[in-house]
C-alpha cells in the first residue's frame, strides 16, 4: 500500500507529480491511499512516510480535457477525489479516448465533481456580499462567504479584476482572500465571528428586493433551485424572503378583487405635447400619407414605407422595384449595394445624380425570415397594383419628362401592364400622358450575374441605356 | 422625498419588463485600478433571485415613473393613481455604484417613462450612463431602454455607453398596441429598431474590418424588446410570427415575453386575473426552438392557434410527427437528434462525440442527462426499441400530461 499525503486540499502539482510516478510504476488504484496534510485521513496513515517512488523510465500523455477537469474536479470537497482522478487517469493510459465517452460512468463523476466545483465558483461570484468598513474614501470592503467547495483560490481572481481600486477581503471557514491594490493574498480560514456585522446600505438593498418583485408571479421552487437554501444565511435579501411569499397571494387577490379603478383625469402634462411635423408641399404631404399605407398587406412585416426621394422639379425619375433589407431599415431607397451600383452607372453615365428623383415601383419589402436574415420575395401583382397610386400622385407631383423603369416590377407598373424587358429594353416609349419612358434592367439583375464577362458586358449596357437619359436631362436642365 | 422611498416606487414601476439579462456583451475589467467593475463576454451573473423566481442581476428602475402617454396596460400610464417619482441623475448614479460595491448587482437596467419630449427623456438617461462611464469608470453593465424616435445622436450616444439597447414593441399586433396605447406608434418603434441594427452592423463591419482608427462602440450586447401576453387576443401563432420576424429583421438578441399581470389601479380595459404563466413559458420554449433547433414558426404551431398547455412544444411537434420515430440514436444526424424530446443541444453533442467510440445504451441515458420517459418512445438504443404499437397508441400522449396541475408553479 503507496500512502501519498499532499500538501493543502487544492495541491493540484502535489497529486499530478504523485500520480505521474504511481501511474508509471505501475502501481494499481487500489493500493493507494491519499490524504491531505493535518486533513482526516492523514491519521491512519503510516507514521513513517512509504519511500518515495524511483521515477521509471517512459512518459506517457493525457488529453488536455483530463487535466482541466482534473483541475476543477481536484477543488471538490469529496475526500474520495484524488482516487477517482487516480483510477480515471490509470484507465487513460490504456485508452485514449476514454474521456468521449460521457456514459463511462468515472468520467460521468469527475465530470459532475467539475461542474458542482464551477456553480460553487460561479455562486460566489454571485452571492459574496460586500459589507463597508471605516469611511467611504478609505473604506475597506470585508465579506464573510462559505462555499461549499475548496474554490476560494479559484473564484478570487474575478473580484480582483472587478474591485480593482479599493482594498477588500473575503472571509471564509477554509482560506481568506485579500486584495491591497496590487496582488491577492491568502491566510487561512477564519470563524464566522471575525465578519462585520450590517452594512448601512442593506436595508436599502431589501427594499430594492421586496420592491423589483411582483407578488402576482410566485415561483418560489424556480427561485429555490436557483438559489438554494444553503446561502441564504449570508445574503441580506434572504431575511425578508418568507414573508414576502406569505403576504404575496393575500396582495394579489386584493388586487384583483378591487383594482378596477375607474382611471383619474389624466395629470397635468408638465410641458406642451409633442410636436408633429407639418408636411410643407405636395410630395411631402404625400409622403406622410404613404407612411401609414395599407393598401396590402406588405406594410404589416416590413419596418417602414420606403417613399420616393430628390427634388421635387425632377426632369428624370427612376423607378426600381421595391426596397431591400438596408433601405427598409433605412427608410431610404437604393441605398444598398444596388443602390451603389446605381450610383456608378449614373455617374458613367454622366447624369446628375442630385437631379434625379428616385422611387421604387412597390413601397414596402417584401421577404420571409430565416433566423436572422431576411429573403427577399419578389412583390406579386396584387401589390404592385395596390402600390401603383403612389407611383401615379408622384409622377403627378414631380412631372418628369423621362421615367425610367428599372426591372420587370417597375416596367409593369410604369407601361400598365406586364412587359417583357427584352424587347422594349434601351429606346424611347411614349406614355400616354405625353412623357417619355425608358425601360432597362435593375441593378441588383447586374450583381446576381454569375459570370464576370457577362457582368461587365451588361453593365456597360446599363450605362448605355442611362445615356439616353443623361442626353436628355442635358436638353432640358430643369432642375437646378 | 428620501432616495429609499424613490427606489421602491421606481423599482416597483420597472418590475414589468421582462429583460434582467447581463449578458453577451464585451469582456471587461478595472483590473488598471482605476474605476470600478467587469463584464465577461458569456454569461451575466445573476446576483439574487426574486420569490417570483426571477434573476436580479441589474438594478432595474425608471429615471421617473412621470409620464405623457396612457397606455392601458403600463402601470405607469399618464391616469394611473400611483404615487410619482423622479431620480436626480446624481442620485441614480450613486446608488448604482454603492450597489455594486458591495456586488449586489451587475450594473444598471435603466427606462423611464416619456415626459417633456422623446429627445428630453433619451438625453437624462443617456446623461446617467454618460457620468457613470466617464465620470465614475464605471465598467460594469448597462442597459438602457431606447425613447422611439429619438435623435440619432442620441442613439449613437448610448450605444456608446450602454451595453443593450432595447425598445419594446409591447403587443404582438399593430392593432392592439393602437388600441392600448393608442399614443404610440408601432411604426416609430420599428424604425427605430432598424436604426439600431444599422447601427449594430455597422459596428460590426467596423470590428472585423479591424481598421487602425478605434471603432465607434455600439451597444456590443446587441438590443432586445419586450411583448406582453395575455393582454389582448392575440394567438401564440401571431406572437411567434412577430418574433421570428423581429428576430430576422433587427437582429434582436431576445424577445422577452411578459404574461401581463395584474397592476394596481388597473384600467377596465384590461383581464383582471392571474398571469398567464404557463402560456409564458411555453412561448419561451417555441422561441428556443426557433432560435437553437431549426424550427420554423409554421412548424411549432398551425395558423391561428395556440401552443398545448399540457406538453411542451417539442413533444406536441414530434406527436405529430410519429413517422418520422423512433430514431436510431447511435445512427441518427444532429438535425434528427435535435428533434427528439428531451434531447437538448448539449445531450446531442455529447452523444455524437460518446457514439464515436462506443454505443449507446439505455443505462446511459441518465448520464447523458436526458430525461428517460419523455425520450424513450421515440428512440431505438442497442438495447432498446419501442414497441412498434406504441407510437400509434392514441394513449401515448397522457404519458406525458403532467400528473396534478399546478400551473405556473415549479418549472
Ligand atoms: S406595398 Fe404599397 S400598397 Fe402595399 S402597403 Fe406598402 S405602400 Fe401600401
Amino acid at each position: 500500500m503507496q500512502y501519498i499525503t499532499l500538501d493543502t486540499q487544492t495541491d493540484f502539482d502535489g497529486w499530478r507529480t504523485a500520480a505521474r510516478t504511481l501511474v508509471l510504476g505501475h502501481v494499481r488504484p487500489t493500493d493507494i491511499t491519499w490524504a491531505v496534510q493535518g486533513g482526516e485521513a492523514d491519521l491512519f496513515a503510516p507514521p513513517s512516510p512509504s519511500p518515495i517512488l524511483e521515477v521509471n523510465d517512459g512518459t506517457f500523455s493525457v488529453s488536455a480535457t483530463f487535466v482541466d477537469l482534473a483541475k476543477s474536479a481536484i477543488l471538490h470537497r469529496d475526500g474520495e477525489r484524488f482516487a477517482i482522478l487516480y483510477r480515471l487517469l490509470w484507465r487513460l493510459k490504456d485508452n485514449h479516448d476514454l474521456m468521449e465517452v460521457a456514459t463511462d460512468a468515472d468520467v460521468a463523476q469527475v465530470t459532475a465533481m467539475a461542474r458542482a466545483v464551477h456553480r460553487d465558483e460561479h455562486k460566489m461570484h454571485a452571492f459574496v456580499r460586500f459589507r463597508e468598513i471605516g469611511r467611504e474614501r478609505e473604506a475597506h470592503y470585508v465579506a464573510w462567504f462559505e462555499p461549499e467547495h475548496h474554490i476560494v483560490e479559484l473564484a478570487a481572481p474575478f473580484f480582483a479584476k472587478r474591485f480593482a481600486d479599493r482594498p477588500w477581503s473575503i472571509l471564509t471557514p477554509d482560506l481568506c482572500a485579500h486584495w491591497h491594490g496590487h496582488a491577492l493574498s491568502f491566510t487561512p480560514g477564519v470563524s464566522k465571528s471575525e465578519a462585520p456585522g450590517e452594512d448601512r446600505l442593506e436595508e436599502t438593498w431589501r427594499r430594492y428586493y421586496a420592491s423589483i418583485f411582483n407578488p402576482a408571479r410566485l415561483k418560489v421552487k424556480a427561485m429555490q433551485t436557483e438559489m438554494p437554501k444553503k446561502y441564504w444565511r449570508n445574503l441580506p435579501e434572504a431575511s425578508i424572503i418568507k414573508p414576502l411569499i406569505e403576504d404575496a397571494e393575500r396582495m394579489t387577490g386584493a388586487m384583483i378583487a378591487n383594482a378596477a379603478t375607474d382611471p383619474h383625469k389624466p395629470q397635468k402634462r408638465p410641458e406642451a405635447p409633442m410636436k408633429r411635423r407639418s408636411a410643407t408641399d405636395d410630395l411631402e404631404a404625400l409622403r406622410e400619407e404613404a407612411a401609414h399605407c395599407r393598401a396590402c398587406p406588405l406594410y404589416k412585416d416590413a419596418t417602414q414605407t420606403v417613399f420616393g426621394e430628390g427634388p421635387n422639379n425632377a426632369t428624370i425619375m427612376l423607378v426600381g422595384e421595391q426596397p431591400g433589407d438596408k433601405e427598409d431599415l433605412a427608410g431610404h431607397p437604393f441605398v444598398g449595394p444596388a443602390g451603389q451600383m446605381l450610383d456608378r452607372a449614373l455617374a458613367e453615365a454622366g447624369v446628375d445624380r442630385k437631379k434625379v428623383y428616385v422611387t421604387n415601383a412597390v413601397k414596402h419589402f417584401k421577404f420571409v425570415p430565416r433566423g436572422k436574415i431576411r429573403l427577399h420575395q419578389k412583390p406579386a401583382t396584387p401589390a404592385i397594383r395596390a402600390c401603383r397610386q403612389w407611383y401615379e400622385r408622384e409622377v403627378l407631383a414631380i412631372q418628369p419628362e423621362l421615367i425610367v423603369a428599372m426591372g420587370a416590377t417597375a416596367a409593369q407598373s410604369v407601361l400598365g401592364k406586364i412587359t417583357p424587358i427584352g424587347k422594349t429594353r434601351g429606346r424611347l416609349i411614349d406614355l400616354p400622358d405625353g412623357r417619355r419612358a425608358l425601360v432597362t434592367v435593375h441593378p441588383s439583375y447586374l450583381l446576381r450575374l454569375p459570370d464576370p464577362k457577362a457582368k461587365v458586358l451588361e453593365y456597360q449596357r446599363f450605362v448605355e441605356d442611362l445615356k439616353i437619359a443623361a442626353a436628355l436631362q442635358k436638353k432640358a436642365p430643369r432642375a437646378a | 422625498m428620501d432616495v429609499q422611498r424613490k427606489l421602491e416606487i421606481l423599482a416597483d414601476a420597472a418590475k414589468y419588463d421582462a429583460s434582467c439579462a447581463s449578458s453577451g456583451t464585451e469582456k471587461r475589467d478595472s483590473s488598471d485600478g482605476k474605476g470600478m467593475g467587469s463584464t465577461a463576454p458569456g454569461m451575466g451573473i445573476c446576483h439574487s433571485y426574486a420569490p417570483d423566481g426571477r434573476c436580479i442581476s441589474l438594478l432595474k428602475v425608471l429615471l421617473t415613473n412621470a409620464c405623457n402617454y396612457d397606455c392601458l396596460y403600463c402601470v405607469n400610464r399618464a391616469s394611473s393613481n400611483v404615487p410619482r417619482a423622479r431620480f436626480t441623475i446624481d442620485e441614480l448614479v450613486k446608488l448604482t455604484l454603492d450597489f455594486y460595491r458591495r456586488n449586489y448587482i451587475e450594473g444598471l437596467f435603466l427606462s423611464s417613462g416619456i415626459i417633456r419630449s422623446p429627445d428630453y427623456t433619451m438625453e437624462q438617461v443617456v446623461s446617467v450612463a454618460r457620468k457613470l462611464r466617464e465620470e465614475h469608470h464605471f465598467r460594469g453593465y448597462i442597459h438602457l431602454k431606447t425613447i422611439p424616435e429619438a435623435d440619432d445622436a442620441l442613439i449613437a450616444q448610448a450605444g456608446k455607453y450602454a451595453d443593450r439597447l432595447s425598445i419594446n414593441i409591447e403587443m404582438p399586433e399593430p392593432a392592439s398596441l393602437q388600441q392600448f396605447a393608442p399614443e404610440k406608434d408601432v411604426r416609430a418603434i420599428r424604425r427605430t429598431m432598424g436604426r439600431l441594427r444599422l447601427k449594430l452592423d455597422e459596428a460590426e463591419e467596423n470590428r472585423a474590418a479591424r481598421t487602425k482608427a478605434k471603432p465607434q462602440r455600439f451597444a456590443p450586447a446587441g438590443q432586445s424588446t419586450q411583448m406582453i401576453v395575455g393582454a389582448d387576443s392575440a394567438n401564440d401563432h401571431t406572437i411567434l410570427h412577430t418574433s421570428a420576424n423581429l428576430y430576422g429583421s433587427y437582429k434582436l438578441r431576445r424577445v422577452y415575453y411578459s404574461a401581463f399581470s395584474p397592476i394596481p389601479d388597473a384600467s377596465r380595459a384590461l383581464p383582471l386575473r392571474a398571469p398567464p404563466l404557463l402560456r409564458e413559458h411555453r412561448l419561451y420554449q417555441a422561441d428556443w426552438l426557433m432560435r437553437f433547433y431549426g424550427f420554423d414558426v409554421g412548424e411549432i404551431v398551425d395558423d391561428s392557434a395556440m401552443l398545448p398547455l399540457d406538453i411542451d412544444p417539442k413533444l406536441a411537434w414530434a406527436l405529430r410527427h410519429r413517422d418520422r420515430f423512433p430514431l436510431d440514436v447511435n445512427r441518427a444526424s444532429r438535425e434528427e437528434l435535435l428533434r427528439v424530446p428531451g434531447f437538448g443541444t448539449k445531450a446531442v453533442e455529447r452523444i455524437i462525440a460518446t457514439r464515436r467510440t462506443t454505443t449507446i445504451r439505455l443505462s446511459d441515458l441518465a448520464r447523458l442527462h436526458v430525461p428517460k420517459h419523455k425520450a424513450l418512445p421515440f428512440i431505438i438504443l442497442s438495447d432498446h426499441r419501442p414497441s412498434s404499437n406504441r407510437l400509434d397508441a392514441a394513449g401515448l400522449i397522457e404519458r406525458f400530461k403532467p400528473k396534478a396541475t399546478q400551473l405556473g408553479f415549479g418549472f
